[in-house]
Protein backbone atom coordinates (compact mmCIF):
# COMPACT_ATOMS: atom_id res chain seq x y z
CA UNK A 1 0.00 0.00 0.00
CA UNK A 2 1.56 3.42 -1.05
CA UNK A 3 -0.78 6.11 1.22
CA UNK A 4 -3.43 4.85 3.13
CA UNK A 5 -7.47 6.01 2.35
CA UNK A 6 -8.39 7.16 5.53
CA UNK A 7 -11.98 7.77 4.14
CA UNK A 8 -13.22 6.28 0.42
CA UNK A 9 -16.65 7.04 -0.96
CA UNK A 10 -18.27 4.30 -2.84
CA UNK A 11 -20.79 4.59 -5.23
CA UNK A 12 -22.09 7.70 -3.49
CA UNK A 13 -25.86 9.26 -4.55
CA UNK A 14 -27.30 11.63 -2.71
CA UNK A 15 -30.63 12.97 -2.96
CA UNK A 16 -33.19 16.22 -2.12
CA UNK A 17 -36.30 14.38 -2.03
CA UNK A 18 -36.78 13.94 -6.02
CA UNK A 19 -33.65 15.94 -6.83
CA UNK A 20 -30.04 14.21 -6.84
CA UNK A 21 -27.38 15.81 -5.85
CA UNK A 22 -24.56 13.46 -5.47
CA UNK A 23 -24.25 11.02 -8.28
CA UNK A 24 -22.26 8.06 -8.35
CA UNK A 25 -19.17 9.69 -6.63
CA UNK A 26 -16.03 7.23 -6.25
CA UNK A 27 -13.24 9.62 -4.48
CA UNK A 28 -10.62 8.52 -1.57
CA UNK A 29 -9.28 10.88 0.72
CA UNK A 30 -5.80 10.00 1.89
CA UNK A 31 -4.66 10.76 5.46
CA UNK A 32 -2.31 13.92 6.00
CA UNK A 33 -2.99 15.53 3.02
CA UNK A 34 -5.37 18.06 1.62
CA UNK A 35 -8.01 16.97 -0.41
CA UNK A 36 -9.00 20.37 -1.84
CA UNK A 37 -12.87 19.95 -3.70
CA UNK A 38 -13.58 22.86 -6.35
CA UNK A 39 -16.36 23.07 -9.31
CA UNK A 40 -19.01 25.72 -9.86
CA UNK A 41 -21.28 27.25 -7.51
CA UNK A 42 -24.43 24.11 -6.61
CA UNK A 43 -22.70 21.13 -8.02
CA UNK A 44 -22.28 19.46 -4.70
CA UNK A 45 -19.41 20.29 -2.91
CA UNK A 46 -20.73 21.14 0.25
CA UNK A 47 -23.43 18.19 -0.02
CA UNK A 48 -20.71 16.24 -0.97
CA UNK A 49 -18.43 17.43 2.13
CA UNK A 50 -21.47 17.10 4.60
CA UNK A 51 -22.16 13.36 3.87
CA UNK A 52 -18.23 12.43 5.49
CA UNK A 53 -19.42 13.57 8.63
CA UNK A 54 -23.24 12.93 8.23
CA UNK A 55 -24.19 16.54 8.69
CA UNK A 56 -26.84 16.20 5.99
CA UNK A 57 -29.05 13.91 8.50
CA UNK A 58 -30.31 17.27 10.09
CA UNK A 59 -31.97 18.09 6.72
CA UNK A 60 -35.29 16.89 5.88
CA UNK A 61 -35.69 14.46 2.76
CA UNK A 62 -32.44 13.62 2.31
CA UNK A 63 -31.56 10.03 0.34
CA UNK A 64 -28.34 8.36 0.64
CA UNK A 65 -27.34 5.39 -1.30
CA UNK A 66 -24.20 4.07 -1.60
CA UNK A 67 -21.09 4.12 1.08
CA UNK A 68 -19.04 5.99 2.95
CA UNK A 69 -15.89 4.42 4.80
CA UNK A 70 -13.92 6.24 7.26
CA UNK A 71 -10.95 3.50 8.78
CA UNK A 72 -12.47 0.99 6.37
CA UNK A 73 -15.87 1.34 8.24
CA UNK A 74 -18.79 2.56 6.75
CA UNK A 75 -20.10 5.22 8.41
CA UNK A 76 -24.11 4.89 7.17
CA UNK A 77 -24.60 1.05 8.52
CA UNK A 78 -26.76 0.87 11.32
CA UNK A 79 -24.98 1.14 14.40
CA UNK A 80 -22.81 3.86 14.15
CA UNK A 81 -22.50 6.17 16.68
CA UNK A 82 -23.09 9.52 14.98
CA UNK A 83 -21.24 11.46 17.62
CA UNK A 84 -18.62 9.69 17.66
CA UNK A 85 -18.00 9.77 14.05
CA UNK A 86 -18.43 13.71 14.11
CA UNK A 87 -15.59 13.85 17.24
CA UNK A 88 -13.51 12.11 14.84
CA UNK A 89 -14.40 14.38 11.75
CA UNK A 90 -14.98 17.80 12.26
CA UNK A 91 -16.03 20.35 10.61
CA UNK A 92 -15.44 23.85 9.80
CA UNK A 93 -18.30 25.93 8.20
CA UNK A 94 -18.66 28.77 5.83
CA UNK A 95 -19.47 31.66 7.13
CA UNK A 96 -17.51 31.79 10.95
CA UNK A 97 -20.40 30.38 13.85
CA UNK A 98 -18.72 30.80 17.03
CA UNK A 99 -21.86 30.09 20.16
CA UNK A 100 -22.71 33.60 21.81
CA UNK A 101 -20.27 32.29 24.81
CA UNK A 102 -17.20 33.66 26.20
CA UNK A 103 -13.99 32.54 23.82
CA UNK A 104 -12.84 30.41 26.31
CA UNK A 105 -16.31 28.15 26.93
CA UNK A 106 -16.23 28.25 22.88
CA UNK A 107 -13.31 26.00 22.59
CA UNK A 108 -13.77 24.16 25.55
CA UNK A 109 -17.74 23.19 24.45
CA UNK A 110 -16.23 20.35 22.84
CA UNK A 111 -14.45 18.98 25.16
CA UNK A 112 -17.01 19.36 28.77
CA UNK A 113 -19.19 17.12 25.89
CA UNK A 114 -17.03 14.51 25.74
CA UNK A 115 -14.55 13.97 28.42
CA UNK A 116 -14.76 14.50 32.71
CA UNK A 117 -11.42 16.67 32.61
CA UNK A 118 -10.01 18.90 35.55
CA UNK A 119 -10.18 23.08 35.30
CA UNK A 120 -5.91 22.90 34.68
CA UNK A 121 -6.48 19.99 31.96
CA UNK A 122 -9.35 21.69 30.34
CA UNK A 123 -7.37 25.55 30.75
CA UNK A 124 -4.06 23.65 28.99
CA UNK A 125 -6.77 21.78 26.58
CA UNK A 126 -7.80 25.22 25.69
CA UNK A 127 -4.48 27.30 25.35
CA UNK A 128 -3.08 24.48 22.95
CA UNK A 129 -6.03 24.28 20.60
CA UNK A 130 -5.94 28.08 20.45
CA UNK A 131 -2.58 28.00 19.45
CA UNK A 132 -3.54 25.34 17.30
CA UNK A 133 -5.17 27.58 15.30
CA UNK A 134 -2.81 30.57 15.46
CA UNK A 135 -4.88 32.26 17.67
CA UNK A 136 -3.54 32.25 21.32
CA UNK A 137 -1.47 35.47 20.93
CA UNK A 138 -4.26 37.54 20.49
CA UNK A 139 -7.04 36.41 22.32
CA UNK A 140 -5.17 35.48 25.63
CA UNK A 141 -5.79 38.21 27.57
CA UNK A 142 -9.86 38.28 27.17
CA UNK A 143 -10.64 35.07 27.36
CA UNK A 144 -13.35 35.64 29.36
CA UNK A 145 -14.44 38.26 26.32
CA UNK A 146 -17.54 37.46 24.13
CA UNK A 147 -16.65 35.04 21.38
CA UNK A 148 -19.32 37.38 19.15
CA UNK A 149 -16.05 40.07 19.76
CA UNK A 150 -13.74 39.30 17.87
CA UNK A 151 -13.11 40.07 14.21
CA UNK A 152 -14.08 37.45 11.35
CA UNK A 153 -10.83 36.27 10.52
CA UNK A 154 -10.36 35.51 14.35
CA UNK A 155 -13.82 33.76 14.48
CA UNK A 156 -12.75 31.26 12.03
CA UNK A 157 -9.82 30.71 13.55
CA UNK A 158 -11.93 30.10 17.29
CA UNK A 159 -14.31 28.01 14.99
CA UNK A 160 -11.04 26.00 13.52
CA UNK A 161 -9.59 25.78 17.35
CA UNK A 162 -13.19 24.68 18.60
CA UNK A 163 -13.07 21.93 16.04
CA UNK A 164 -9.60 20.94 16.81
CA UNK A 165 -10.31 20.66 21.05
CA UNK A 166 -11.56 17.44 20.61
CA UNK A 167 -8.49 16.02 18.40
CA UNK A 168 -10.15 14.87 15.71
CA UNK A 169 -8.51 13.01 12.86
CA UNK A 170 -10.21 15.03 10.17
CA UNK A 171 -10.97 18.41 9.36
CA UNK A 172 -13.62 18.91 7.20
CA UNK A 173 -13.51 23.18 5.93
CA UNK A 174 -16.58 24.59 3.75
CA UNK A 175 -15.10 27.69 2.23
CA UNK A 176 -13.62 28.60 5.37
CA UNK A 177 -11.93 32.01 4.05
CA UNK A 178 -14.43 32.82 1.41
CA UNK A 179 -15.76 35.39 4.39
CA UNK A 180 -12.45 36.84 4.93
CA UNK A 181 -10.05 39.64 4.08
CA UNK A 182 -6.77 38.70 2.41
CA UNK A 183 -4.81 38.89 5.34
CA UNK A 184 -7.00 36.74 7.38
CA UNK A 185 -6.93 34.52 4.75
CA UNK A 186 -3.25 34.04 4.25
CA UNK A 187 -2.99 33.28 8.02
CA UNK A 188 -5.63 30.31 7.79
CA UNK A 189 -4.20 28.86 5.14
CA UNK A 190 -0.64 29.17 6.53
CA UNK A 191 -2.46 27.27 9.30
CA UNK A 192 -3.58 24.44 7.26
CA UNK A 193 -0.07 24.19 6.08
CA UNK A 194 0.97 23.24 9.55
CA UNK A 195 -2.38 21.46 10.27
CA UNK A 196 -1.33 18.53 7.41
CA UNK A 197 1.27 17.76 9.37
CA UNK A 198 -1.50 16.20 11.96
CA UNK A 199 -4.73 16.22 10.34
CA UNK A 200 -6.22 15.02 7.28
CA UNK A 201 -7.69 18.03 5.55
CA UNK A 202 -10.85 18.20 2.91
CA UNK A 203 -11.29 21.87 1.83
CA UNK A 204 -14.16 23.17 -0.49
CA UNK A 205 -12.81 26.33 -2.12
CA UNK A 206 -13.53 28.31 -5.31
CA UNK A 207 -10.27 30.22 -4.85
CA UNK A 208 -8.69 28.18 -7.89
CA UNK A 209 -5.10 29.75 -6.18
CA UNK A 210 -5.74 28.57 -3.01
CA UNK A 211 -6.49 25.33 -4.34
CA UNK A 212 -3.44 24.78 -6.41
CA UNK A 213 -1.28 26.55 -3.25
CA UNK A 214 -2.23 24.53 -0.18
CA UNK A 215 -4.31 20.97 -1.73
CA UNK A 216 -1.91 17.60 -2.71
CA UNK A 217 -4.92 16.79 -4.18
CA UNK A 218 -8.13 18.12 -5.94
CA UNK A 219 -11.45 16.82 -6.61
CA UNK A 220 -13.11 18.63 -9.77
CA UNK A 221 -17.25 18.34 -9.46
CA UNK A 222 -19.46 19.46 -12.15
CA UNK A 223 -23.27 19.18 -11.86
CA UNK A 224 -23.39 16.48 -8.97
CA UNK A 225 -20.64 14.34 -10.98
CA UNK A 226 -16.89 13.93 -9.59
CA UNK A 227 -15.70 14.56 -12.92
CA UNK A 228 -11.98 14.22 -12.40
CA UNK A 229 -9.67 14.03 -9.39
CA UNK A 230 -5.88 13.12 -8.35
CA UNK A 231 -2.78 14.99 -7.51
CA UNK A 232 -3.02 18.92 -7.89
CA UNK A 233 0.26 19.51 -9.65
CA UNK A 234 -1.25 17.03 -12.48
CA UNK A 235 -5.36 18.38 -12.65
CA UNK A 236 -3.83 21.84 -13.08
CA UNK A 237 -0.54 21.41 -15.28
CA UNK A 238 -2.52 18.61 -17.40
CA UNK A 239 -5.95 18.12 -16.20
CA UNK A 240 -7.38 14.83 -18.38
CA UNK A 241 -11.06 16.15 -18.97
CA UNK A 242 -11.54 19.27 -21.05
CA UNK A 243 -14.61 20.09 -18.34
CA UNK A 244 -11.43 20.22 -15.97
CA UNK A 245 -9.70 22.76 -17.96
CA UNK A 246 -12.18 24.55 -18.86
CA UNK A 247 -12.90 25.52 -15.29
CA UNK A 248 -9.64 26.20 -13.84
CA UNK A 249 -8.35 28.62 -16.69
CA UNK A 250 -11.34 30.09 -15.57
CA UNK A 251 -13.60 29.79 -18.89
CA UNK A 252 -16.83 29.06 -17.18
CA UNK A 253 -18.27 28.90 -13.70
CA UNK B 1 -35.67 68.50 -3.57
CA UNK B 2 -37.18 71.86 -2.47
CA UNK B 3 -40.99 71.94 -1.15
CA UNK B 4 -41.63 75.20 -2.96
CA UNK B 5 -42.26 73.11 -6.30
CA UNK B 6 -44.72 70.95 -4.59
CA UNK B 7 -48.56 72.32 -6.26
CA UNK B 8 -50.17 73.54 -4.12
CA UNK B 9 -53.07 71.00 -3.99
CA UNK B 10 -50.57 68.41 -3.43
CA UNK B 11 -49.05 70.33 -0.51
CA UNK B 12 -52.47 71.20 1.12
CA UNK B 13 -53.49 67.30 0.65
CA UNK B 14 -50.47 66.32 2.22
CA UNK B 15 -50.60 68.47 5.03
CA UNK B 16 -54.58 67.32 5.51
CA UNK B 17 -53.05 63.55 5.53
CA UNK B 18 -50.44 64.80 8.39
CA UNK B 19 -53.22 66.63 10.54
CA UNK B 20 -55.21 62.67 10.50
CA UNK B 21 -52.24 61.17 11.17
CA UNK B 22 -51.49 63.33 14.06
CA UNK B 23 -55.42 63.49 15.63
CA UNK B 24 -55.23 59.77 15.27
CA UNK B 25 -52.41 59.66 17.33
CA UNK B 26 -53.66 62.14 19.73
CA UNK B 27 -56.66 60.32 20.36
CA UNK B 28 -55.09 56.70 21.37
CA UNK B 29 -52.41 58.20 23.29
CA UNK B 30 -55.03 60.46 24.90
CA UNK B 31 -57.65 57.49 25.46
CA UNK B 32 -54.67 55.49 26.90
CA UNK B 33 -53.48 58.28 29.29
CA UNK B 34 -56.80 59.43 29.67
CA UNK B 35 -57.74 56.19 31.35
CA UNK B 36 -55.42 55.18 33.01
CA UNK B 37 -55.38 58.57 34.41
CA UNK B 38 -59.02 58.38 35.40
CA UNK B 39 -58.54 55.31 36.90
CA UNK B 40 -55.67 56.17 39.54
CA UNK B 41 -57.88 59.15 40.65
CA UNK B 42 -60.70 57.45 41.38
CA UNK B 43 -58.64 54.49 42.52
CA UNK B 44 -55.12 55.75 44.25
CA UNK B 45 -57.32 57.64 47.22
CA UNK B 46 -58.92 54.61 48.47
CA UNK B 47 -55.69 52.47 48.76
CA UNK B 48 -54.35 52.48 52.02
CA UNK B 49 -52.19 50.45 54.07
CA UNK B 50 -55.32 49.02 56.09
CA UNK B 51 -56.73 48.37 52.34
CA UNK B 52 -53.65 46.34 51.30
CA UNK B 53 -52.95 44.41 54.51
CA UNK B 54 -56.24 42.72 55.97
CA UNK B 55 -59.28 40.58 54.39
CA UNK B 56 -62.50 42.09 54.40
CA UNK B 57 -64.43 42.17 57.62
CA UNK B 58 -68.48 42.21 58.03
CA UNK B 59 -67.90 42.61 61.50
CA UNK B 60 -66.09 46.12 61.40
CA UNK B 61 -67.25 46.61 58.23
CA UNK B 62 -64.17 47.41 56.48
CA UNK B 63 -62.74 45.67 53.11
CA UNK B 64 -59.29 44.69 52.26
CA UNK B 65 -57.17 42.63 49.70
CA UNK B 66 -55.22 40.93 51.06
CA UNK B 67 -56.56 37.22 50.69
CA UNK B 68 -56.91 38.27 47.18
CA UNK B 69 -53.04 39.26 46.79
CA UNK B 70 -52.45 35.88 48.24
CA UNK B 71 -54.58 34.06 45.99
CA UNK B 72 -53.63 36.05 42.74
CA UNK B 73 -50.20 35.17 43.87
CA UNK B 74 -50.90 31.42 44.21
CA UNK B 75 -52.58 30.97 41.42
CA UNK B 76 -50.21 32.27 39.00
CA UNK B 77 -47.55 30.36 40.98
CA UNK B 78 -49.88 27.30 40.37
CA UNK B 79 -50.30 27.62 36.61
CA UNK B 80 -46.76 28.41 35.90
CA UNK B 81 -45.68 24.92 37.71
CA UNK B 82 -48.65 23.66 35.26
CA UNK B 83 -47.56 25.34 32.33
CA UNK B 84 -44.06 26.15 32.19
CA UNK B 85 -42.78 22.60 31.82
CA UNK B 86 -45.64 21.23 29.27
CA UNK B 87 -46.06 24.48 27.43
CA UNK B 88 -41.92 24.65 27.06
CA UNK B 89 -41.86 20.62 26.94
CA UNK B 90 -43.89 21.17 23.56
CA UNK B 91 -42.10 23.90 22.14
CA UNK B 92 -39.01 21.94 22.46
CA UNK B 93 -41.08 18.57 20.94
CA UNK B 94 -42.47 20.86 18.28
CA UNK B 95 -39.28 22.61 16.67
CA UNK B 96 -36.58 20.34 17.93
CA UNK B 97 -37.56 16.98 17.69
CA UNK B 98 -40.90 16.60 15.69
CA UNK B 99 -40.33 15.08 12.21
CA UNK B 100 -44.24 14.91 10.29
CA UNK B 101 -44.07 18.50 9.22
CA UNK B 102 -47.75 17.90 8.43
CA UNK B 103 -48.76 17.10 12.09
CA UNK B 104 -46.38 20.35 13.41
CA UNK B 105 -48.59 22.73 10.56
CA UNK B 106 -51.86 21.41 12.16
CA UNK B 107 -50.86 21.83 15.95
CA UNK B 108 -49.54 25.23 14.83
CA UNK B 109 -52.76 26.69 13.41
CA UNK B 110 -54.46 24.82 16.66
CA UNK B 111 -52.20 26.74 19.13
CA UNK B 112 -53.29 29.96 17.09
CA UNK B 113 -56.41 29.45 16.97
CA UNK B 114 -57.28 28.64 20.59
CA UNK B 115 -54.97 31.47 21.78
CA UNK B 116 -57.50 33.59 20.22
CA UNK B 117 -60.81 32.44 21.63
CA UNK B 118 -62.62 34.34 24.15
CA UNK B 119 -61.53 33.19 27.78
CA UNK B 120 -65.38 32.72 28.55
CA UNK B 121 -64.89 29.66 26.65
CA UNK B 122 -62.11 28.17 28.84
CA UNK B 123 -64.04 28.88 32.04
CA UNK B 124 -67.35 26.59 30.62
CA UNK B 125 -64.39 23.62 29.50
CA UNK B 126 -62.95 24.42 33.18
CA UNK B 127 -66.39 23.88 34.77
CA UNK B 128 -67.01 20.90 32.59
CA UNK B 129 -63.77 19.44 32.90
CA UNK B 130 -62.32 19.82 35.85
CA UNK B 131 -65.10 20.68 38.93
CA UNK B 132 -68.15 18.66 37.23
CA UNK B 133 -65.91 16.14 35.36
CA UNK B 134 -62.50 15.37 38.27
CA UNK B 135 -65.35 16.40 40.67
CA UNK B 136 -62.94 19.29 42.22
CA UNK B 137 -64.41 22.32 44.25
CA UNK B 138 -64.40 25.55 43.34
CA UNK B 139 -60.81 26.56 43.87
CA UNK B 140 -57.56 28.06 43.48
CA UNK B 141 -56.61 24.66 42.00
CA UNK B 142 -59.31 24.59 39.18
CA UNK B 143 -58.90 27.78 38.70
CA UNK B 144 -54.99 27.06 37.62
CA UNK B 145 -55.92 24.18 36.01
CA UNK B 146 -58.46 26.44 33.50
CA UNK B 147 -55.86 29.26 33.64
CA UNK B 148 -53.31 26.44 32.10
CA UNK B 149 -55.12 25.02 29.70
CA UNK B 150 -55.68 29.57 28.82
CA UNK B 151 -51.96 30.00 28.46
CA UNK B 152 -50.81 26.73 27.13
CA UNK B 153 -51.25 28.03 23.68
CA UNK B 154 -49.56 31.30 24.10
CA UNK B 155 -46.49 30.06 26.07
CA UNK B 156 -46.30 27.51 23.12
CA UNK B 157 -45.99 29.77 20.60
CA UNK B 158 -43.52 32.67 22.13
CA UNK B 159 -41.58 29.60 23.20
CA UNK B 160 -41.37 28.46 19.50
CA UNK B 161 -40.63 32.04 17.72
CA UNK B 162 -38.03 32.44 20.75
CA UNK B 163 -36.60 28.75 20.15
CA UNK B 164 -37.15 29.64 15.96
CA UNK B 165 -34.76 33.05 16.79
CA UNK B 166 -31.35 30.96 17.16
CA UNK B 167 -29.25 30.55 14.01
CA UNK B 168 -29.06 26.96 12.46
CA UNK B 169 -25.68 27.66 12.04
CA UNK B 170 -25.09 27.09 16.01
CA UNK B 171 -27.09 23.88 16.05
CA UNK B 172 -24.58 22.82 13.34
CA UNK B 173 -21.58 23.79 14.99
CA UNK B 174 -22.67 21.84 18.18
CA UNK B 175 -23.65 18.70 16.21
CA UNK B 176 -20.21 19.06 14.35
CA UNK B 177 -18.39 19.18 17.87
CA UNK B 178 -20.50 15.75 18.13
CA UNK B 179 -23.55 16.88 20.70
CA UNK B 180 -26.23 14.85 20.81
CA UNK B 181 -29.54 16.73 20.20
CA UNK B 182 -30.57 17.15 23.83
CA UNK B 183 -27.16 18.15 24.78
CA UNK B 184 -27.17 20.95 22.17
CA UNK B 185 -30.54 22.25 22.96
CA UNK B 186 -29.52 22.19 26.94
CA UNK B 187 -26.30 24.36 26.25
CA UNK B 188 -27.04 26.14 22.99
CA UNK B 189 -30.37 26.53 22.04
CA UNK B 190 -32.48 27.21 25.30
CA UNK B 191 -29.53 29.42 26.97
CA UNK B 192 -29.66 31.74 23.63
CA UNK B 193 -33.69 31.67 23.40
CA UNK B 194 -33.89 32.28 27.30
CA UNK B 195 -34.42 35.80 26.98
CA UNK B 196 -37.28 35.46 24.47
CA UNK B 197 -39.05 32.52 26.71
CA UNK B 198 -38.87 34.87 29.71
CA UNK B 199 -40.25 38.03 28.12
CA UNK B 200 -43.43 35.54 26.83
CA UNK B 201 -43.78 34.25 30.46
CA UNK B 202 -43.93 37.94 31.94
CA UNK B 203 -46.72 38.42 29.50
CA UNK B 204 -48.55 35.83 30.00
CA UNK B 205 -48.12 36.44 33.73
CA UNK B 206 -49.94 39.56 32.75
CA UNK B 207 -52.73 38.17 31.33
CA UNK B 208 -53.08 35.77 33.44
CA UNK B 209 -53.38 38.86 36.62
CA UNK B 210 -55.98 40.76 34.07
CA UNK B 211 -57.93 37.87 33.53
CA UNK B 212 -61.43 37.69 35.00
CA UNK B 213 -63.70 35.51 33.10
CA UNK B 214 -62.35 32.39 32.88
CA UNK B 215 -61.68 31.78 36.94
CA UNK B 216 -65.01 33.52 38.17
CA UNK B 217 -66.46 30.47 37.98
CA UNK B 218 -63.59 28.08 38.69
CA UNK B 219 -61.58 29.81 41.29
CA UNK B 220 -64.24 31.84 42.92
CA UNK B 221 -64.80 34.59 44.46
CA UNK B 222 -63.67 33.64 47.79
CA UNK B 223 -62.73 36.56 50.56
CA UNK B 224 -61.16 34.72 53.51
CA UNK B 225 -57.19 34.77 54.45
CA UNK B 226 -55.75 31.51 53.72
CA UNK B 227 -51.82 32.28 54.03
CA UNK B 228 -51.05 28.66 53.83
CA UNK B 229 -50.19 27.84 50.19
CA UNK B 230 -51.53 24.00 49.97
CA UNK B 231 -54.51 25.01 52.12
CA UNK B 232 -55.16 28.00 49.69
CA UNK B 233 -55.16 25.87 46.28
CA UNK B 234 -58.37 23.75 47.82
CA UNK B 235 -60.13 27.06 48.77
CA UNK B 236 -62.24 29.43 47.01
CA UNK B 237 -60.19 32.62 46.28
CA UNK B 238 -61.01 35.42 43.84
CA UNK B 239 -58.20 36.85 42.14
CA UNK B 240 -57.59 41.32 42.28
CA UNK B 241 -59.39 41.35 39.03
CA UNK B 242 -62.04 38.66 39.87
CA UNK B 243 -62.72 41.10 42.99
CA UNK B 244 -62.96 44.12 40.90
CA UNK B 245 -66.06 42.40 39.21
CA UNK B 246 -67.67 41.22 42.14
CA UNK B 247 -67.45 44.78 43.98
CA UNK B 248 -68.47 46.72 40.98
CA UNK B 249 -71.48 44.19 40.30
CA UNK B 250 -72.31 42.84 43.41
CA UNK B 251 -71.52 45.38 46.18
CA UNK B 252 -71.78 48.33 43.83
CA UNK B 253 -68.46 49.54 45.43
CA UNK B 254 -66.92 51.22 42.77
CA UNK B 255 -64.41 52.85 45.24
CA UNK B 256 -63.00 49.46 46.03
CA UNK B 257 -62.66 48.50 42.28
CA UNK B 258 -61.01 51.52 40.58
CA UNK B 259 -58.33 50.91 44.03
CA UNK B 260 -58.24 47.32 42.66
CA UNK B 261 -57.91 48.63 39.27
CA UNK B 262 -55.26 50.79 39.70
CA UNK B 263 -52.85 47.88 41.91
CA UNK B 264 -53.52 46.02 38.49
CA UNK B 265 -52.45 48.89 36.36
CA UNK B 266 -49.33 49.18 38.55
CA UNK B 267 -48.60 45.51 38.16
CA UNK B 268 -49.22 45.69 34.31
CA UNK B 269 -46.70 48.52 34.16
CA UNK B 270 -44.02 46.44 36.76
CA UNK B 271 -44.32 43.43 34.08
CA UNK B 272 -43.99 45.32 30.99
CA UNK B 273 -40.99 47.16 32.93
CA UNK B 274 -39.29 43.78 33.89
CA UNK B 275 -39.98 43.04 30.19
CA UNK B 276 -37.55 45.32 29.65
CA UNK B 277 -34.93 44.78 31.99
CA UNK B 278 -34.96 40.90 30.99
CA UNK B 279 -34.16 41.45 27.88
CA UNK B 280 -31.30 43.93 28.63
CA UNK B 281 -29.67 41.36 31.03
CA UNK B 282 -30.42 38.57 29.00
CA UNK B 283 -28.32 39.24 26.35
CA UNK B 284 -25.13 40.33 27.64
CA UNK B 285 -23.35 38.68 24.84
N1 LIG C 1 -31.22 21.53 1.78
C1 LIG C 1 -31.34 21.40 0.45
N2 LIG C 1 -32.53 21.04 -0.10
C2 LIG C 1 -32.67 20.91 -1.43
N3 LIG C 1 -31.68 21.10 -2.32
C3 LIG C 1 -30.47 21.45 -1.85
C4 LIG C 1 -30.24 21.62 -0.45
N4 LIG C 1 -28.95 21.98 -0.27
C5 LIG C 1 -28.41 22.02 -1.51
N5 LIG C 1 -29.32 21.71 -2.46
C6 LIG C 1 -29.07 21.63 -3.91
O1 LIG C 1 -28.06 20.70 -4.15
C7 LIG C 1 -27.16 21.18 -5.12
C8 LIG C 1 -25.76 21.19 -4.57
O2 LIG C 1 -25.70 22.14 -3.50
P1 LIG C 1 -24.36 22.42 -2.71
O3 LIG C 1 -24.68 23.34 -1.62
O4 LIG C 1 -23.72 21.14 -2.37
O5 LIG C 1 -23.50 23.16 -3.82
P2 LIG C 1 -22.04 23.78 -3.70
O6 LIG C 1 -21.21 23.11 -4.73
O7 LIG C 1 -21.56 23.75 -2.30
O8 LIG C 1 -22.31 25.28 -4.14
P3 LIG C 1 -21.61 26.60 -3.61
O9 LIG C 1 -20.28 26.63 -4.22
O10 LIG C 1 -22.50 27.69 -4.11
O11 LIG C 1 -21.56 26.53 -2.12
C9 LIG C 1 -27.65 22.56 -5.52
O12 LIG C 1 -28.36 22.44 -6.73
C10 LIG C 1 -28.57 22.95 -4.42
O13 LIG C 1 -29.62 23.75 -4.91
MG1 LIG D 1 -21.18 25.22 -0.78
Amino acid sequence: MIEMNIICAKKLCLYYRDFQALKDIDLDVPAREITALIGPSGCGKSTFLRTLNRMNDLIQGVKITGEVTYHGENIYAGQVDVTALRKSIGMVFQKPNPFPMSIYDNVAYGPKLHDNLSKAELNDLVERSLRGAALWDEVKDRLKKSALSLSGGQQQRLCIARALSVSPDVLLMDEPTSALDPASTMKIEELMGHLKQDYTVVIVTHNMQQAARISDRTAFFLTGDLVESGKTDEIFSMPKDKRTEDYITGRFG
Amino acid sequence: MKNGRLPLKRRAYSGFLMGLIGLSAAIAVGLIVGLIGYVFYRGLGHISWEFLSTARSALRGTIGILPNILFTLFLIITTLAIVLPIGIGAAIYLNEYATSRRLVRIIEFATETLAGIPSIIYALVGVLLFIQGLGLRVSILAGALTLSILSLPTIVRTTQEALRTVPVSYREGAFALGATKWYMIRTIILPSSLDGIVTGVILAVGRMVGESAALLFTAGTGYFLVTNYFEALHASGGTLSVMLFVYATEHGNFDVSFAIASILIFIVLLLNFGVKLVKRKLRRI
